[in-house]
């Protein structure tokens, strides 16, 4: 389960929308629990790295940029606990490619913006022997 | 030479928990090999089917990119440093 604030949900639904018809990419900052559960603090938009021809279709964070939300969360006492994309024209469901690139124990969230307007958020985690992604229950938090 | 390998976060639950490991290595190949005859379930996450690293799996020797030094040919030195760094990918279906 991700526990996910109603302003969190509007910024990434809104750098969705900001970045159609590209992909938009971002950090989950929030705590791991002890019974597997994440709950987010903050998310933080990263500029997609991929080239101008596969921005519809693709994202990239790269590690440098990883590492430097890793250090920024360790400031405040927190985790990178997952990531947010934009699917442009598409169901908010991981594909193939994703589940290709994914590592374990992250929320992937992925958001669903159809012609300019995001339409829905889902949540998943990878299976830990990288043979699928389950859907993950998202708890609206309170902020 | 001992080198330590820094495990990211979202893998140290295939290795016993632990955010770093010692081994004894020549080359950074050799120590992901120990790493991963030692705890098995990280190599499907770090190598593929054709045991190449992964496109998304970066690996550092003292901040070094190793795709800009011999890969995992690259030697190590006693104290080194060996950080798996995650690039986070991902997109939706071809258009």
């Amino acid at each position: 389960m991700i526990i996910l604030s109603q302003p969190h949900v509007e910024a990434i639904n809104a750098h969705g929308e900001r970045d159609y018809p590209y992909e938009c990419c971002g950090l989950l900052i929030g705590r791991f629990a002890e019974d597997g559960s994440k709950e987010v603090v903050e998310t933080f938009p990263i500029s997609n790295a991929r080239e101008e021809e596969a921005k519809r279709n693709r994202f990239l964070i790269r590690p440098e940029e990883l590492l430097a939300g890793e250090r920024a969360a360790m400031k405040k006492g927190l985790d990178v606990v997952g990531f947010y994309h934009s699917h442009p024209d598409e169901a908010a469901v991981p594909s193939r490619y994703d589940l290709d690139h994914a590592w374990p124990i992250y929320s992937y969230i992925v958001v669903s913006v159809g012609e300019g307007t995001a339409r829905d958020l889902r949540s998943w985690e990878m299976e830990g022997d990288r043979s699928k992604f389950n859907p993950e229950e998202i708890s609206k938090g309170q902020q | 030479m001992a080198v330590t390998i820094i495990i990211p976060t979202p893998l140290r639950q295939f290795a016993g928990g632990s955010a770093q490991l010692v081994f004894e290595a020549n080359k950074v190949g050799d120590a992901l090999d120990s790493l991963t005859t030692k705890y098995a379930d990280l190599r499907k996450h770090l190598f593929n089917d054709q045991n190449v690293l992964r496109s998304f799996v970066n690996v550092y020797v003292n901040d070094e990119d190793i795709r800009h030094a011999q890969a995992l040919e690259t030697p190590v030195n006693d104290g080194d440093t060996v950080m798996i760094v995650p690039s986070i990918a991902g997109g939706k279906k071809k258009i």
